[in-house]
């Protein structure tokens, strides 16, 4: 909402300065954006401008289509100006832009020589002051404004035409659908500065004969969706432009005058925040106005031109044959006001928010109009408002006013009462305000009040509780002024939930493996189930689905982390970033059933993803080893061998499993799926589900005494058929080791000549301890050979040659 | 003896002083001193002598022992302090050659600020809750006192999702303030970060996924004096304690009396620059006391409990924080941007 404060003057006595206005009004509730984009705040930098009066023109010596003109700019001496204008002529009061004076849009004037000849300023058009005909309707197009009065010589142009004015933006908030007028905010600035409110006031003197019920009749068929319709008459129209004062109005507010007629319905739409429509009354059969349902498909065309396709949950402005206009939103071609119309009905009603809002939608026509009712006018306003626009007519002298209305308001909206306590709007905003305190903040908004109960004017719907009026309080009080304090109350503990505990240390063990946190979208395209192979009939493509998602590529929830992660991989590897480890702790969401009846499960997912810097699957597997060590359960992680991820390499992939709990999986991505995400290099992914980490995870720990006595340590390297897992190797050294064995370790690993086709030979450091002795060489060396010969009984295992 | 004595010594201390490196030196001591040496030679003598000479030839061997002695300690040391100084100078490296350490990775900006956010309201009683994101509208609105008709409800601005119920992708953290009162009973500090969704093209300052901050505290006497000392801490705690705030009056269906909090600028400290549009201010937050509808809606009666809200965008933050200047760079994963942080 624009307003301008010459306007908001009329009813507020506001002399402090603009930027103090600003300030109080933002503190006060009516938070200001800022200046507007308005071509009266423009004008503020237009400088140096004056009215001058044109002496002599004489024929420029050099140039046919230009004139030399001596100005009088109220100086002793005149001023040589050249100009090109045609409409220009001696004894003219023009607007002269002196050397060195800024127009609208920062144009600078200098003086300079046109074609030889001195010229020492510019004689200035309305564009140029950043201004249309329609604000200056007596302007000529493209030619040197000139005035129509003789206004004094050397005076200043922008005071002269009333150019300036500051426009200042609210961001208004939409309870509060009385703010969006000149008189509403008037009455907050009022309330806010403790100064009086002026209401405008309304009389009409009704010269013309008759009633207004001579001409018309209303009917509302439908009271829920247009809860009030009053309709005045006035007779003998004469349109034509709006008087200067008007038009300024309007165009300070941002709105571009058009005729009085027009001019009038749109000052009081901005003045009181009502939209008024004026009829053609010849147009209206039988006089009978009828506020109905449009019919489905019922066709109508605006008074734009468009032609409109209705339906029946939309309300129209109809006469016994035809549509005459869309309620609250537009009016018909079929209706509209000719320059020659003997006589108009100003319409001045009220209708249903949101219902307008949705038509308005619908029609894909948001108008000043419904934007203002979609807020939810008070009805009550609308009497004052049509005979305001009455008023307006006979202040201009555009019409006779027909006596009386008819005014259809089957459900008069009453003021509401609201019981309140002292105590308890104390009790919420935190000070003492006594009885006469509330009664005068609360007065302020025109709220009455008796120590038990208040009144709430009708057009303050958003007044409903005792919450509501201790606000009101305290915007007057003044928020600032509301006592800081720390909540005292029943001390509670602050803290995270184990959960998001381990999600920290999960966290926190990924970045120090060296891994960046990722950030994806949790909606994606269901187009990824095929990107990934993945099987028709897999529970993963029940996903759940977005009713009106931005476009297909994010209207479903992801089921799986994996395209979200081949995504961000995809994206360094193309960008030419050489490697990329990141992890992401994002959700799923796992629907019971489609279509959804509950809300789906959300299930806490780690990924991984990487590619370059030397890794291989053993990187990937490295990290699920270090997550569980750190988390408590390293020693029982299981890693089965599988082929089944249609998105991963079926001989590089395993299952990871927990005490048989299954954890996830870790495996290189396909290759035909690196390539559908234009990856050229080998990628690894991991998928942990958070859940069941988070009930593996254990922080508790218990103090081992360290060892007294040294350990022995025995390496062996054994040859065994290549396809024999080195973790079949380890469970038989464990069962055998016997109870001194304290770890086995794996430190080599050789293929090749040495060792024969298909053969490997896997190196082991084996070490043995005894927590009260030192273990001998014999006892060492008995267990290596219970080990040795399981190995060769087992797994047909030959010791490799030392 | 006595001159073989001191031939001895002569000639040990000439070779001692001749030693280059510690295997000359070990050699000339197995040769002086050693089982076969020299002195241990002449010393096998000693028994020849007469009773009146020994104890005299006996000390000037014990002299001559000890004076090799103390030659071969020193040329010892010097030879070690030698190798030393040797190895030292041999052994210079470039210490400006990079270093070498298994590199950490890098949270992501946004866990970033969010866990500090987290770490300030924990230091002040407060838990952190989570909540669903895909939510029942009832949840989303009406239990927020938001109506049936509210445009907040719009299709233009709210991911609707298919089923049989009302379901959505929450517009907001609120509905999670909802089920913590449904929940639990008073004190109730909780904070609840989360993803929220909203109908909005991608852009540089635009996502239609993006993170919010709900903030609940409800017990017996809070009052508005309590919501502004504890976001004005908190305020100070996020962006320094040079920062000032101020709480201008608004609405929000779901609190009553509603207000947004500002901070002040961090571009300008408050003088007004391009970022605050010379306002000297920047909106942080919206907040209130809890409408006394939506605490009778999740059952806590609104007679004997009252509290605040409050609720935050999150990405602006960040972007501010860190002088990020499109939003997208938060959700491509770009390793040269994760490393920065």
């Amino acid at each position: 909402m624009d307003l301008p404060l010459k306007w908001l003057r009329e009813y507020v006595d506001i002399d402090c300065d603009v930027k103090t206005f600003m300030d109080e009004m933002t503190m006060a509730g009516q938070k200001v954006e800022g200046l507007a984009d308005n071509v009266c705040n423009k004008a503020k930098a237009i400088k140096n401008v004056v009215v001058g009066r044109i002496e002599k023109i004489e024929k420029h010596p050099n140039a046919d289509k230009l004139v030399v003109c001596m100005v009088n700019v109220g100086k002793e001496e005149n001023i040589q100006i050249v100009t090109g204008a045609p409409n220009v002529f001696e004894g003219a009061y023009v607007p002269v832009a002196l050397d060195g004076s800024v127009l609208a849009n920062d144009v600078k004037i200098k003086k300079g020589k046109l074609r030889g000849v001195v010229s020492n300023g510019m004689m200035c058009s309305v564009e140029e002051l950043g201004f249309t005909t329609h604000d200056f309707p007596d302007a000529p197009e493209n030619g040197i404004y000139i005035f129509s009065s003789q206004p004094e010589l050397g005076a200043d142009v922008t005071e002269v035409m009333e150019l300036t004015d500051d426009v200042i933006e609210f961001e208004i908030t939409n309870n509060r659908p009385d703010c969006y007028s000149v008189l509403g905010l008037a009455r907050e600035a009022a309330a806010a500065f403790r100064k009086p409110f002026r209401y405008p006031d309304i009389k009409v003197r009704e010269e013309a004969d008759g009633h207004s019920s001579d001409f018309v009749s209303v009917e509302i068929k439908n009271p829920k969706l247009c809860p009030r319709y009053i309709g005045r008459v006035v007779k003998n129209v004469k349109v034509g432009p709006s008087p200067l004062w008007l038009r300024h109005r309007l165009t300070a507010a941002g709105v571009r005058p058009i005729n009085n007629i027009v001019d009038i319905t749109n000052y009081v739409m901005l003045e009181m925040g009502q939209p008024m429509h004026a009829f053609d009354i010849d147009t209206i059969d039988e006089g009978r106005i009828i506020v109905r349902n449009a019919y489905d498909g019922e066709e109508f065309t605006t008074l734009d031109g468009q032609k409109r396709i209705l339906d029946s949950s939309m309300t129209v402005i109809s006469d016994p044959n035809k549509a005459v206009a869309i309620g609250g939103v537009m009016g018909g071609e079929n209706s509209k006001v000719s320059p020659n119309a003997a006589a108009i009905l100003f319409e001045s009603a009220n209708f249903n928010g949101p219902n307008i809002r949705i038509t308005a939608k619908k029609l894909g026509m948001r108008t000043d109009a419904s934007a203002k009712y979609e807020k939810g006018l008070d009805p009550n306003t609308a009497y004052d408002a049509v005979n305001r626009a009455v008023q307006l007519v006979e202040l201009l002298g555009c019409g006779e006013v027909v006596p009386g209305m008819v005014d259809c308001y089957p459900n008069k909206r009453e003021p509401k009462e609201i019981p309140y306590s002292v105590e308890n709007i104390n009790k919420l905003i935190g000070f003492n305000l006594t009885e006469q305190d509330v009664a005068y903040y609360l007065g302020l908004v025109e709220v009455k009040t008796d120590g038990k109960k208040a009144i709430a004017p009708t057009f303050r719907p958003d007044l409903e509780s005792e919450a509501d009026l201790a606000e009101e309080c305290a915007r007057f009080y003044g928020y600032d002024r509301i006592e800081t304090t720390l909540a005292a109350g029943t001390p509670t503990c602050g803290k995270k939930s184990p959960s998001q505990l381990i999600e920290d240390k999960v966290a926190e063990i990924m970045v120090a493996l060296g891994y960046s946190e990722a950030m994806t979208f949790s909606f994606e395209s269901p187009k990824v189930f095929d990107k990934l192979s993945i099987d028709k009939d897999s529970s993963l493509r029940k996903a759940v689905r977005i009713t009106n998602p931005l476009g297909e590529d994010f209207s479903i929830m992801r089921t799986q982390t994996v395209n979200a992660m081949l995504n961000s991989l995809s994206t360094n590897y193309n960008r030419r970033n050489s490697s990329c480890f990141l992890f992401e702790q994002g959700r799923v969401y796992i629907p019971e059933e489609i279509p959804l009846k509950k809300l789906p499960n959300e299930t806490a997912v780690l990924t991984v993803g990487l590619y370059g810097g030397g890794s291989d699957f053993y990187s990937i597997k490295g990290v699920v080893e270090e997550l569980g060590r750190m988390l408590g359960f390293g020693g029982k992680l299981d890693f089965i061998p599988a082929s089944d991820i249609p998105y991963m390499h079926p001989g590089r992939l395993a299952k990871v499993e927990c005490c048989k709990k299954p954890l996830g999986y870790i495996g290189e991505v396909h290759p035909d799926t690196l390539k559908a995400y234009s990856i050229g290099t080998r990628a690894y992914i991991g998928v942990l589900d958070m859940s069941v980490l988070e009930e593996l995870a254990s922080f508790e720990r218990t103090y081992r005494p360290l060892p007294k006595y040294p350990a022995t340590e025995r390496d062996i390297a054994i040859i065994v058929d290549d396809d024999v897992t080195v973790r079949e190797i380890e469970d038989i050294i464990r069962q055998k080791g016997g109870r001194h064995l304290e770890s086995v370790k794996l430190f080599d690993v050789y293929k090749g000549a040495q060792v024969g086709r298909n053969k490997k030979s896997a190196a082991y450091s084996i070490k043995f301890r005894a927590e009260d002795r030192t273990l001998t060489d014999d006892e060492v060396n008995g267990s290596i050979e219970k080990i040795l010969s399981a190995l060769k009984d087992g797994l047909g295992a030959e010791l490799r040659d030392k | 003896m006595k001159k073989k004595l001191l031939e001895v010594k002569e000639k040990a201390l000439k070779s001692l002083s001749e030693v280059n490196d510690l295997k000359q030196l070990d050699d000339a001591r197995i040769r002086i001193l050693g089982k076969k040496g020299e002195l241990t030679g002449l010393m096998k003598g000693m028994g020849k002598l007469s009773k009146e000479e020994r104890p005299v030839i006996g000390q000037l061997a014990n002299e001559v022992r000890s004076a090799i002695e103390t030659e071969l300690e020193k040329a010892r040391k010097n030879l070690e302090e030698r190798a030393l100084s040797h190895r030292l100078n041999n052994e210079k490296i470039d210490v400006t050659m990079p270093g070498r350490v298994q590199k950490m990775g890098h949270r992501h900006p946004m866990s970033i600020v969010i866990d500090d956010i987290k770490n300030i309201f924990i230091g002040m009683g407060y838990e952190i809750a989570e909540g669903p994101e895909v939510e029942d509208a009832y949840y989303n609105f009406t239990a927020l006192n938001i109506p049936e008709d509210h445009t907040a409800r719009d299709e233009q601005d709210t991911f609707y999702v298919e089923g049989e119920g009302n379901f959505l992708l929450r517009t907001q953290t609120s509905p999670m303030q909802v089920r913590v009162m449904e929940s639990r009973k008073p004190p109730i500090r909780i904070i609840a970060p989360g993803r929220v969704y909203r109908s909005d093209e991608v852009d540089a300052t635009h996502s239609p996924i993006f993170h919010q901050l709900e903030g609940l505290v409800i017990d017996k006497g809070i009052t508005m004096g309590d919501l502004k000392g504890a976001l004005e801490v908190f305020a100070k705690e996020l962006l320094g304690s040079d920062t000032k705030v101020r709480f201008r009056p608004h609405h929000f269906p779901f609190t009553e009396p509603s207000a947004e909090m500002d901070a002040t600028c961090f571009g300008c400290g408050g003088k007004g620059c391009r970022i605050c549009k010379d306002s000297g201010w920047i909106e942080l937050l919206g907040c209130g006391m809890v409408h006394p509808k939506v605490l009778e809606m999740s059952g806590i009666d609104p007679s004997v409990y009252s509290g605040f809200a409050f609720g935050m965008g999150l990405e602006r933050v960040t972007m501010q924080k860190y002088g990020i200047n499109d939003l997208r760079l938060l959700f491509e994963n770009d390793v040269r941007f994760l490393k920065q942080f």
